[in-house]
């Protein structure tokens, strides 16, 4: 009935496992005890869980990311401190749980943190940048997120039944097969990758088509605003990359659940194609994560300057020029599994390749702020921030680039540190300043600046501290994934990163402190003007927050810097500070609110928990919903309403008026 | 500064829908590369694992030319009959629609149950996917497109449903257009399949 769950998946093993499950449980109950508080179910669902406004899905994918930020730092903390103290000694944690808890940080951290991030930004932002009033597919947007969310639940359902993978979040065969990882965590890793990679590539499709397709009039490819420039590119890397993980995860899947022989030890299996497709996808994954971040700072570094971004179109290239190599260095994450020299010399070389166009960037950011008038707020300091630190992560990544040097320092802390350099000091820096940039257009409220700053130092000082002796300690033979030494000069180094993380820690502490004080203040910290930065770019010109059309007239584009042209022309301005077109209000098409996405991300959930346990009626019942769902909601061809001319007169003159007091 | 309201719901949700329904070929088309990226993949691991017969059976013990030649003719000309429905569909034939998805369906079925037919005589033999790497990878890469077949067969059934209930109205004219573009891509890859999996394969 319940295939292989039994009380026996319940974490009585270890008193950590356990207090790691009651934690997930009690925040579920107390998530579930504040809506029941305030009676908020129906407001819930209506509003936010069945919207398909881009806003609102793109802040329901950021809250997924902080809240599954905060899981996977845990981990983090958890494996700092065990190496701090694993000297000579079991540390606290048992093995084969400290492996759980790596494989659970990366697998949350890439997965389920740096991709809805990335997906909540390009959501909230790219619609109003390129002056459309929705994305393509509203409802297949939706899905993504609920698909999104499925895999997230899959991640946190595990801690409390059953363990989750002890094979890294690369999942690698044969360790990953049966024979060697009998238990359920590698599926809970399979199931929870494959629906959120096919949300992945669904918005991958979205966005592509909404950046094609729905651009305002006037807007040529050489007039959008960098962001979308950096999101298209990583939608298109969505769309072509992510086929390839579905494959790897599912043909191990396959080995695993029918018994299979793609990756065996045996009967012909070749657990080389397994790495190959992974870091096919992979490697491109890299940039997916990264290259909105470079687009945030484009345009975090043009505003706060009051300069155009230096070299727009060498930028643009670059990022074009990233996104292409990007699949063409694969083999660089194994050059030490058995390639012959002159493979390895051609990956070599492409990756070092790949750095010249994002050493471009890095001139392009710091010839924008030459001569600018910079203003220095949160934003601006993660971007300075980050043009230090990722400098020098692009730098020991070319280290590894040559396969000798590779040799080495493959799998050491060396690489570790490198790759947390590019994705703390490079991608997640980019989401906190994306996050603190667009925090007032999508709420109506500034975040707070003074905690932002706070918050800032603590990070950066924290990552430096975390990381800089892991590069040290790969130099010294330090392998990564070590539960336990017996080197005892390893261990100063590793009570520095420990120390590191907890300034890491004290950063997440103030972030949160920043978003209850900003919340508190938010009337002083309102924006009226729907332009509280003196931006330069469409998004500006809407409401803080937008309205469910964003803008009332599409408006017509003259250049890549439109609302600082306007606001040079001096056009538009009525009343002064305010950007409108005034032409008469038409009525507007949107799309109705649907329960399916969410309910479709609820049975994949099941769909998926079910295959993780056997279960095998609740498998097909849950696939059977899922198609059930999609048939219902191809017979419905009333998906559309209008919103009335005179409606969106009253709203365009009530936010007219408001902002002229 | 009063905002002068014109409006003509109608023509908005016209106009909208035509921009859905453009947008959606657009989506459809970008779906279908990705797709093609997975088969892409799935033929490559299938190129790997041929000879990795791991003593089990090959292709040459495997495969007959007759049942393919016979599963390939029913695909192909299941193709020639969409073409029919899509030519009905754009003079506005509800009939020849309806009649000529029916026989689109026949054939596939038909095609459905070859395939069918095939994997089970070959379990039958102790050549099922667990057997080996290379029948692993022929399962899988065969099997996905008989997937694909079959989703496309519940598609079909759904829009004849939808034609039937409510004629060729524009939005689905719109479907069947992108149904078409499913279904000859499944057949590309079927001749992919026959030249890499069953040509090589057949003595």
């Amino acid at each position: 009935m319940l295939g292989r769950l039994t009380l026996h998946a319940l974490p009585f093993y270890s008193l950590i496992a356990l207090g790691g499950a009651l934690v997930t449980v009690l925040a579920g109950l107390a998530v579930l005890g504040v809506v029941a508080w305030f009676g908020a179910w129906r407001y819930l669902w209506q509003e936010w869980l069945t919207s398909v406004d881009h806003k609102r899905i793109g802040m329901m994918y950021i809250i997924m990311a902080l809240v599954m930020l905060l899981r996977g730092f845990v981990d983090a903390i958890m494996m700092r401190t065990q190496q701090a103290v694993a000297l000579n000694s079991q540390g606290y944690l048992p093995p084969g749980h400290f492996d759980q808890v790596f494989s659970s940080h990366g697998t949350i951290m890439i997965f389920f943190v740096a991709m809805p991030f990335l997906t909540g930004l390009i959501n909230i932002v790219v619609p109003q940048q390129i002056g459309a009033r929705d994305v393509a597919f509203p409802f297949m947007n939706s899905l993504s997120l609920g698909l999104t969310a499925a895999g997230a639940g899959l991640v946190l359902i595990s801690l409390v039944l059953g363990k989750f993978s002890a094979a890294g979040w690369t999942a690698y065969p044969p360790y990953s097969e049966l024979k060697f990882s009998p238990g359920v965590g590698v599926d809970y890793w399979i199931w929870a990758v494959l629906i959120s990679g096919v949300g992945s590539t669904l918005t991958g499709i979205n966005f592509v088509v909404t950046i094609v397709a729905r651009r305002a009039p006037g807007m040529h490819l050489m007039r959008m605003p960098l962001f979308t420039w950096t999101a298209f590119c990583t939608v298109i890397l969505m769309v072509f990359a992510f086929p390839a993980l579905t494959v790897a995860s599912a043909l191990l899947g396959l080995d695993r659940t029918l018994g299979m022989h793609f990756f065996t030890n045996g009967h012909g299996g070749d657990m080389m194609n397994y790495i190959n497709m992974f870091w096919m996808w992979g490697h491109p994954e890299v940039y997916i994560v990264v290259l909105p971040s470079f687009g945030v700072y484009s345009e975090v570094v043009a505003t706060f300057s009051g300069k155009p971004l230096f070299g727009y179109k060498s930028v643009v290239f670059a990022t074009m020029a990233i996104a292409l190599l990007s699949f063409m260095v694969w083999l660089h994450h194994f050059f030490t599994m058995g390639a012959s020299a002159n493979v390895n010399a051609f990956f070599g070389i492409t990756t070092m390749i790949i750095a010249v166009p994002t050493g471009v960037k890095i001139f392009n950011w710091l010839l924008t702020m030459y001569r600018g008038r910079i203003r220095m707020v949160a934003a601006m300091y993660w971007t300075v921030g980050f043009i230090v630190t990722f400098t020098i992560g692009g730098m020991t990544g070319v280290l590894l680039a040559i396969a000798p040097v590779d040799y080495l320092m493959h799998n050491t802390t060396f690489l570790v540190a490198h790759f947390h350099n590019m994705l703390i000091g490079g991608a997640l820096f980019g989401y906190f300043a994306g996050y603190q940039y667009w925090f007032p257009k999508a709420t109506g409220f500034r975040l707070d600046e003074t905690w932002g700053k706070r918050a800032f130092w603590a990070w950066f000082v924290g990552f430096y501290l975390a990381f800089m002796p892991l590069y040290v300690l790969g130099f010294m033979g330090m392998p990564r994934r070590l539960e336990r030494y017996y080197v005892p000069s390893w261990q100063p180094l590793l009570l520095v990163a420990e120390l590191g993380a907890l300034t890491i820690l004290t950063g997440i502490i103030c972030q949160i402190i920043q978003l209850v004080v900003s919340v508190r203040n938010r009337a002083a910290l309102r924006d009226t003007t729907g332009d509280p930065w003196d931006g330069r770019t469409l998004e500006w010109m809407t409401a803080s927050p937008p309205a469910a059309y964003n803008f009332a007239v599409l408006p017509h584009v003259h250049g890549v810097d439109e609302l600082a042209l306007r606001k040079e022309s001096g056009s538009h301005m009525n009343p002064p500070g305010i950007y409108h077109d005034l032409e008469p209000c038409r009525d507007i098409v949107v799309p109705n609110n649907t329960g399916a996405g969410p309910l479709i991300g609820a049975l994949a959930f099941g769909l998926g928990f079910a295959m993780v346990w056997y279960i095998w009626w609740l498998a097909i019942l849950a696939g059977l919903g899922i198609w059930g769902l999609l048939v219902m909601r191809s017979f419905d061809d009333n998906d559309l309403h209008v919103i009335p001319a005179a409606e969106v007169e009253r709203t365009e003159t009530g936010r007219l008026s408001a902002a002229a007091r | 500064m009063a905002l002068q309201a014109t409006g003509n719901a109608a023509a908005a949700l016209a106009a909208a829908r035509t921009e859905q329904e453009d947008d959606r070929a657009l989506g459809f088309w970008l779906y279908l590369m990705s797709d093609a990226v997975i088969f892409a993949l799935l033929f490559a691991t299938y190129a790997v694992m041929v000879v990795r017969t791991a003593g089990g059976p090959d292709g040459h013990a495997l495969f007959h030319l007759t049942h393919t030649a016979i599963e390939t003719t029913l695909l192909l000309l299941s193709s020639i009959t969409f073409g029919f429905a899509a030519i009905a569909a754009k003079a506005g034939r509800r009939e020849g629609v309806l009649a000529w998805l029916l026989v689109t369906f026949a054939l596939g079925v038909g095609f459905v149950g070859m395939e069918i037919a095939e994997f089970h005589a070959a379990v039958a033999q102790g050549a099922g996917p667990e057997r080996s790497g290379f029948l692993s990878a022929y399962f899988t890469l065969v099997g996905t497109h008989g997937l694909h077949v079959t989703m496309g067969l519940v598609w079909i059934g759904i829009l004849w449903v939808q034609v039937l209930l409510r004629g060729v109205t524009p939005q689905a004219a719109s479907r069947l257009y992108r149904l078409s573009l499913f279904w000859h891509f499944l057949d590309i890859v079927w001749i992919g399949i026959f030249s890499v999996v069953y040509l090589p394969g057949i003595r």
